[in-house]
């Protein structure tokens, strides 16, 4: 008897699983953001769309990396959180994500998402819709730039200058924590988007230049001065990001570079009303000025089932008023731009930054291929600690980059 | 005639039958892996899409992976530290067995690393280490030194690493060699101390022989736990800085899992196989020796 309820509920369930079921994705590691889907997110679609009934599957942040890679070749949801660039190329080569061309086009999502469609797109198709981005840049103590007269740096002579004064009374310009490798990236990919701009950038991340090029030589040279002078704090490779971030709250270091999501942080360990924001000061007057922002994406799998109501609901997610619900409540920005203006006082310099921008990189370790990024950033972590062995690390690195894209 | 097929060999299917779920899932679970990891470390693979073959190309590859010298070196320095450990569990065994109730609740607490998780030895290390908030150096610090940042130093790291893993790596050891002590013949030491044996004599000549299977099974585990060592250093610092504290066992993890190179990583779990082959089949020919012997 109870063989035969189980039957029945389970042939029941296949029904209404036929009658229109949308299985989707979460990998935010925030709480919030899991409550405003189930709470908010989920009902507002459904009311919208009777007869589709979304099923939502939580996942943790890290092991949905590796959990991705099988499921898109087995037995995929029809919607999946991922991240846009490099990391959607790995997917889309392997002909595992859906081209959603046409939902760009029928919602006009061209000219609404048009900041991140460049990272959306490959082949001239896009392959996903891009929900929320943030910006990164220079998080700075106020209150000890105020007491020893300091202002925000436009080029980096008065990065130096600020450096060099902050030195001399005993405070560490930078805090960074270097132990899980890519924050050092951030670095390297602002000096050399400062340096020798987006194009060349991108030609790196893509394999076509090579690591040991002249061009990188200034790249290395300021990375390499501010690291001899003993600007960024000490034992940095032994701290995670978070970690990085003590020496901050404590004073004893000034300024950190971070994406946004460091703000909330340092407002938790006290420091509301004692921090400043600044865009990643000019290198080269010549070199417009091209910023990082990472953006989180979902696509459809291409063995997804229900493809139909999958575009459906990213077209939603693509709705300005959407895309503001959700970025709100992670500390993110909307990639809509008919999305309101955020009100949170860093969102809003952030949302200038990422306006007036030349354009958008997505981060070294979503730019280029996960080995080359691993690879790279472990010399680019040595590079900060010991900065006189720039010539066999970026040997080491180049060596890498051959052996992955065969150039 | 066909009821009697049963009785007739029972005695030689009986053993088949009984072995048959474990041979079965030892068939599924290690020599299907094996073999598959095998035919996998001949390819180029990314986890997902295709698979090109390329024959040696990731043995080849190897040979000149500064990566896997850094490995096997600091592999080749966990085994040496790692025999450490029987000799300074025997120290601290037979200093431990005597019959006095204080030392039964100390005895507990050199148990105790042996009882945690290694993730928190991990994590308590860790901390212990912090260059800025650790214990390690407000010791320093306290008795005038400068601190030592043990985890981002590319020269100690894998030492700092090591003393974490002795840590209940000893305490295993210590268990076998109290459970060796307990068992000694009171007899022979008796007769020993008749005819005059005692102090450095007694222990080499009547103590320690009697303590050789312990002593046996305590190198073993030590040299397989310095060979499959991989959760510290996953723990503690996932293989940096820039790589100098990584192990084959790391190492092939990272390759497998966050480069996306499967074929790779294949190759260095077929390297580990190996080594840890050799020490195996030298193991098994010692037991089936020593049983002859017995017989």
């Amino acid at each position: 008897m109870k063989k035969l309820s189980i039957l029945i509920t389970a042939f029941l369930f296949t029904i209404t699983a036929m009658a229109g079921t949308l299985k989707i994705t979460q990998n935010s590691s925030n709480a919030n953001t899991h409550k405003l889907w189930k709470e908010k997110v989920i009902p507002m679609f459904e009311k919208e769309n009777p007869g589709i009934n979304v099923e939502m599957t939580i996942y943790d942040h890290e092991a949905y990396k590796t959990a991705i890679r099988n499921f898109l070749q087995a037995e995929p949801p029809d919607v999946v959180n991922w991240f846009s660039g490099n990391r959607m190329k790995f997917f889309v080569d392997q002909g595992l994500f859906e081209d959603v061309s046409d939902v760009w086009k029928k919602h006009g999502l061209n000219s609404q998402l048009s900041a991140a469609r460049s990272t959306m797109t490959v082949n001239g198709k896009q392959w996903g819709v891009p929900l929320t981005y943030y910006q990164w840049g220079v998080y700075y103590r106020t209150d000890i730039f105020k007491k020893y007269g300091l202002g925000e740096p436009r080029s980096i002579a008065d990065l130096m200058h600020i450096c060099a004064t902050l030195k001399k009374n005993g405070i560490t310009p930078f805090t960074i924590g270097t132990k899980y490798l890519w924050t050092a990236a951030g670095w390297f990919d602002f000096l050399n988007l400062r340096v020798n701009g987006y194009d060349f950038h991108m030609g790196l991340m893509d394999g076509n230049i090579s690591y040991e090029d002249k061009r990188l030589d200034k790249v290395f040279d300021i990375w390499g001065d501010l690291a001899r002078k003993g600007y960024f704090i000490e034992n940095h490779a032994s701290l995670s990001w978070q970690e990085g971030q003590a020496p901050m709250l404590n004073g004893d270091a000034a300024m950190y570079l971070m994406g946004n999501f460091v703000v909330g942080n340092l407002q938790e360990g006290g420091l509301t009303g004692k921090i400043g924001y600044f865009q990643f000061p000019v290198i080269d007057g010549n070199v417009r000025t091209w910023e990082e922002a990472p953006t989180d994406s979902v696509h459809i799998p291409s063995k997804a089932k229900n493809k139909a109501d999958a575009r459906k609901f990213l077209a939603f997610l693509a709705r300005p008023d959407i895309q503001s619900m959700v970025a709100e409540v992670e500390g993110m920005l909307p990639t809509n731009n008919q999305s309101p203006a955020p009100s949170d006082e860093f969102l809003k310099i952030g949302f200038k930054v990422l306006s007036e921008s030349a354009g958008l990189a997505q981060f070294y370790d979503r730019d280029t291929n996960p080995e080359m990024a691993k690879e790279g950033m472990k010399g680019f972590q040595e590079f900060m600690v010991k900065p006189d062995r720039e010539k066999q690390i970026r040997k080491r690195i180049e060596k890498v980059r051959k052996r992955i894209f065969k150039k | 005639m066909q009821a009697n097929f049963w009785d007739r060999n029972q005695l030689k299917l009986a053993p088949v039958f009984f072995l048959a779920p474990a041979m079965l899932l030892f068939a599924v679970y290690v020599l299907y892996p094996i073999f598959s990891s095998l035919r996998i470390s001949f390819f180029e693979w990314d986890g997902v899409g295709e698979m090109i073959w390329i024959g040696f190309g990731n043995y080849i590859e190897m040979w000149e992976d500064d990566r896997v010298h850094t490995a096997i070196k600091n592999n080749f320095i966990w085994l040496i530290c790692f025999l450490l450990a029987p000799p300074l569990s025997l120290a601290l065994g037979i200093f431990l067995n005597q019959n006095l109730t204080e030392l039964k609740f100390i005895k507990s607490l050199f148990f105790f690393p042996f009882v945690v998780s290694p993730v928190v030895v991990g994590l308590i290390f860790s901390w212990f280490y912090n260059p800025k908030y650790g214990l390690l150096d407000s010791f320093l610090e306290f008795i005038g030194l400068n601190p030592l940042a043990v985890l981002s130093n590319e020269n100690i790291v894998t030492f700092g690493i090591i003393i974490a893993a002795l840590w209940p790596q000893i305490a295993y050891c210590l268990i076998l060699y109290l459970t060796g002590l307990a068992g000694l013949n009171k007899e022979i030491v008796e007769a020993a101390k008749i005819d005059g044996a005692k102090g450095w004599s007694m222990f080499w000549n009547v103590i320690l022989p009697q303590l050789r299977p312990a002593t046996f099974i305590a190198v073993i585990v030590s040299v397989l736990g310095a060979l499959r060592s991989f959760d510290l250093v996953a723990i503690m610092t996932r293989g940096g800085p820039w790589g100098s504290s990584t192990v084959l066992a790391y190492e092939m993890v990272e390759q497998a899992i966050f480069n996306y190179r499967m074929g790779y990583g294949a190759a260095l779990a077929t390297i580990l196989f190996l080594i840890l082959d050799i020490y195996i089949a030298w193991f098994l020919i010692r037991v089936w020796l020593n049983e002859k012997g017995r017989l």
